[in-house]
């Protein structure tokens, strides 16, 4: 017959082998030392360290799924690969294997569901800051998302996007920018505003992102256990300069942060103070 | 035969006299007002492929800025216009449109109609369709959009960006909108009211069924698209207030009214490439689709579905931990029919008779890929992992799986499969198979370092990144991109050679299944000299059945070799040799 191929053993080797290179060099695929090919950036914060492991669960839940739709789709095409004489049975439909397949899928959806649930208030309610946390007054409130802290001892920053720059505003009223500095071994909540676009905060490192979205005021938090660097950047597109809007989360030791946020606070002080001054005498230069 | 129904076999006279026509006009001014069916979904294949390769060069501008840290190549306004420009073209002016090219050829025929139920209307959305391009497009000469796709307030208010691109954005959608509205409504009534006789609802094509459902998508979502455009328009042209939070409005709004489009436009883009495999599978696997019924019913589940996942796009945004798990259980749901066409589609390979030929080659390619983005859609709709992933290379990954991987496979297929039926003449295997490894090979080297540069931190929509961790993972990206961008100029040498010296296909070429195989290739302007009775999902099966016995009954009458006098022969019959 006329358009019936021969066995085209070789078509489906490459086939397969593509699969697997594609899927082995997904694993393997050479990054920088440190980076996650296939999980997500994880620091020592609880928040990012649960959406780890929830991510884990999930991303081996779908691979057992879908190495087993690629085993059985290669294995027929290698399997039952066109041969002379041969007929292929008129199957049309198999009804308990169909509603059979649905139940599964169905089960397997409803599994992660459960799976989510349980690590949800893990990720989203904020933990107890540790011992030598820096104790701050708390006037935050709480929302329907986020609790407050258990505890007395947190630290709330309101930080604020712009284009194309992060503000931070901390509660002795210091402010910085760019670069975030807070106390190890502290809860830090973040109260999120947008004061021109949409900006979106991100510390990979430091738990989920969040948008900061004009009009609304969004919370989120996570707890630096070491000390240390973590960056990040603007994850919503906020104008031209967008991808030059990044931030700087520094962790230090409690007494450091408390040397440096007096000083920051004298800093900005001294130059807004600067700042009036030169305003005054612009102004009045401008009068006379 | 055991009907009376005048059919290929008993039917001699045509069944209407065709007189009175208007003289034909020659050359382009015909194809330009045509009313053909045929023609305008030809003019609508050329249109879409236009702007395929016009996205394809933005993408690969792109990938050259992306190609070295820190590069230069480009600024970060025309980074931002490009992708801007890519995302908009590839998902208005190709993917949904081509959808439409293919189903105005295939529809009439498949459902042994002799034209669309509203000719002229159809060319309407062909020219609107080329009027939004048009408008899209010329906007480059003053200035282009470049809020994205997505073009969010307040970024894209006149505030912040006052020029004319976002307007000429807002104006070229709505002419594509109207364009691929009028388009649906014509598929619609076709269906519903000009099946041939016997071909119920259960018998229609499973890509007619992908057809009609996202006919009925469209007019759910783009209608609704249009006055969320018209909101913006108004904001931006005449000081309203709808996305402007510091006058009492709000821009998530916004985003909830983009997506309750955006995320039904998804299954749009997606429903017709999957009808496409479902055709191609068991025409080359010489096995009747697994659960003809099931993969109808999933296509209305997941229609039906996807206009409630909308806000899994938002999960970033302020909003209450039940409504986040709403839309995280609605998107699960969507997965389970979903996951129900791929079974189904491995289980029709199962026990077949598999011929390598290249649109098969192509529909497999759809089944693997899709289902590796069908399973990275389910870890994102798991919100505390899309609060890491959303936004990031890892989205951008996920979302070509689907539709490059996906759909735009599934189209390949489709185009090997019907090209014989459209121009008469083969495509080229050697070449077609080229292709094929060019953009499989190309394809997952561009995508899958991608899943990898957005879990190390990589945002999407960046026009630079420095160099920590990122550099490896673009760097193959971009090899890939141009890697995909060599298979898809074979394809498209291809068919230029193709119309040209391919090798004359004759009526039914891959001894398929379904009504327009029954016509000659490429088919008369009226389509079917004699309209078939349909009493199965594959009457070209049965047509051919009964014209296989007939031969033999007469081979046995007469000489015994077949050559006897001929009766009838029905255009559909394969006059070769055994």
């Amino acid at each position: 017959m006329r358009g019936r191929a021969k066995p085209r053993a070789a078509t489906v080797a490459l086939l397969v082998a593509t699969a697997t290179l594609t899927t082995a060099g997904f694993f393997w695929l050479p990054g920088a030392a440190g980076a996650n090919v296939l999980t997500p950036e994880a620091g020592p914060s609880p928040n990012a360290e649960k959406i780890n492991e929830l991510y884990k669960i999930v991303l081996y839940i779908g691979l057992a799924v879908i190495g087993t739709v690629w085993a059985f789709l290669f294995y027929s095409l290698f399997r039952f690969r066109a041969r002379r004489g041969r007929e292929a049975p008129q199957i049309s439909g198999n009804a308990s294997l169909e509603l059979g397949w649905t139940a599964a899928a169905a089960a397997i959806v409803a599994v992660i569901t459960v799976i989510t649930y349980i690590y949800l208030d893990d990720i989203t309610h904020p933990v107890a800051s540790g011992p030598e946390a820096v104790a701050e007054a708390r006037d935050q409130f709480a929302t329907i998302n986020q609790p407050p802290p258990p505890g007395d001892k947190s630290l709330d920053i309101q930080v604020s996007g712009q284009q194309f720059l992060w503000r931070y505003q901390y509660p002795n009223q210091a402010v910085s920018f760019h670069e975030m500095v807070v106390p190890r071994d502290t809860t830090v909540t973040l109260t999120l505003k947008a004061n021109d676009v949409i900006h979106s905060w991100w510390i990979p490192e430091l738990g989920g992102k969040l948008d900061a979205v004009p009009g609304y005021e969004n919370k989120t938090w996570f707890k630096a256990t070491e000390t240390g660097t973590f960056e990040g950047q603007c994850a919503e597109l906020c104008g031209a300069g967008h991808y030059a809007m990044t931030a700087k989360v520094t962790v230090v030791e409690p007494a450091a942060y408390q040397a440096w946020v007096e000083n920051q606070k004298e800093e900005f002080e001294e130059g807004q103070r600067l700042a009036q001054e030169q305003r005054r005498q612009i102004e009045a230069e401008l009068a006379q | 035969m055991t009907t009376a129904a005048p059919t290929a076999k008993t039917g001699k006279t045509p069944e209407i006299i065709v007189g009175g026509l208007p003289e034909r006009r020659s050359g382009w001014i015909d194809w330009v007002t045509t009313t053909d069916h045929k023609k305008i979904g030809i003019l609508y294949l050329f249109t879409t492929a236009f702007f395929f390769l016009v996205g394809g060069v933005e993408a690969l501008l792109m990938r050259i800025q992306l190609g070295s840290p820190d590069n230069t190549f480009l600024d970060p306004t025309t980074y931002n216009q490009l992708f801007t420009l890519h995302g908009t073209t590839m998902i208005f002016m190709v993917v949904v449109p081509i959808a439409a090219g293919f189903g105005n050829f295939l529809v009439p025929l498949m459902i042994g109609a002799r034209d669309m139920a509203f000719p002229r209307l159809n060319m309407l959305s062909w020219w609107l369709l080329v009027a939004g391009g048009a408008v899209l497009y010329g906007s480059i000469f003053w200035e282009a959009p470049q809020a994205g796709w997505t073009s969010y307030p307040p970024l894209s208010s006149s505030g912040f960006l006052p020029g004319s691109g976002i307007d000429a954005w807002i104006l070229g959608l709505h002419l594509v909108g109207i364009s691929s509205i009028l388009g649906a409504i014509n598929f619609v009534v076709t269906i519903h009211n000009m099946r041939a006789p016997g071909m119920s609802l259960s018998r229609i094509p499973l890509f007619v069924w992908t057809i009609l459902v996202y006919s009925y998508l469209i007019i759910i979502a783009l209608s609704s698209f249009a006055a969320t455009l018209a909101m913006l328009l108004v904001d931006r042209q005449f000081d309203g207030t709808f996305f402007d939070t510091n006058a009492g409005g709000d821009p998530v709004l916004w985003q909830h009214l983009f997506w309750f489009m955006g995320h039904p436009e998804v299954y749009i883009m997606a429903l017709p490439g999957f009808g496409m495999v479902s055709e191609i599978i068991p025409v080359f696997a010489r096995k009747p689709i697994f659960g003809y019924k099931a993969i109808a019913a999933s296509t209305a589940a997941i229609a039906f579905l996807s206009v409630m996942v909308w806000a899994h796009h938002m999960f970033a945004v302020p909003m209450a931990t039940g409504v986040l798990g709403f839309f995280m259980i609605t998107s699960f749901a969507v997965a389970v029919p979903t996951g129900i066409k791929i079974f189904n589609w491995v289980a029709t390979l199962w026990r077949g008779n598999i011929e390598f030929r290249v649109p098969l080659l192509f529909a497999v390619g759809l089944v693997a890929q899709f289902a590796l983005g069908g399973m990275t859609g389910v870890m994102l709709a798991v919100f505390p992992l899309d609060w890491q992933l959303t936004d990031t290379y890892f989205i951008v990954a996920h979302m070509h799986h689907v539709l490059f991987g996906g759909i735009a496979f599934g189209i390949m297929a489709g185009l090997y499969y019907w090209f014989p039926k459209m121009s008469g003449r083969m495509m080229s295997e050697g070449l077609g198979k080229l292709s094929f490894w060019l953009m499989v090979i190309g394809f997952n080297a561009t995508f899958l370092p991608q899943y990898s540069a957005g879990l190390s931190g990589m945002p999407r929509r960046v026009a630079e990144y420095n160099s920590s961790g990122l550099t490896e993972y673009n760097v193959i990206s971009t090899i890939g991109a141009f890697i995909l961008a060599l298979g898809v100029l074979v394809t498209v040498y291809n068919v230029f050679a193709s119309i040209r010296n391919g090798r004359p296909a004759g009526p039914d070429p891959w001894q398929a299944n379904t009504l327009e195989w029954f016509t000659p290739s490429p088919p008369p302007e009226h389509n079917f000299d004699v309209i078939p009775t349909v009493r199965s999902a594959e009457p070209m099966k049965d047509i051919r059945r009964a014209v296989e016995q007939r031969e033999a009954a007469l081979a046995a009458g007469t000489n015994g070799n077949g050559a006897g006098p001929h009766v009838s022969e029905p255009p559909g019959k394969q006059p070769e040799p055994l």
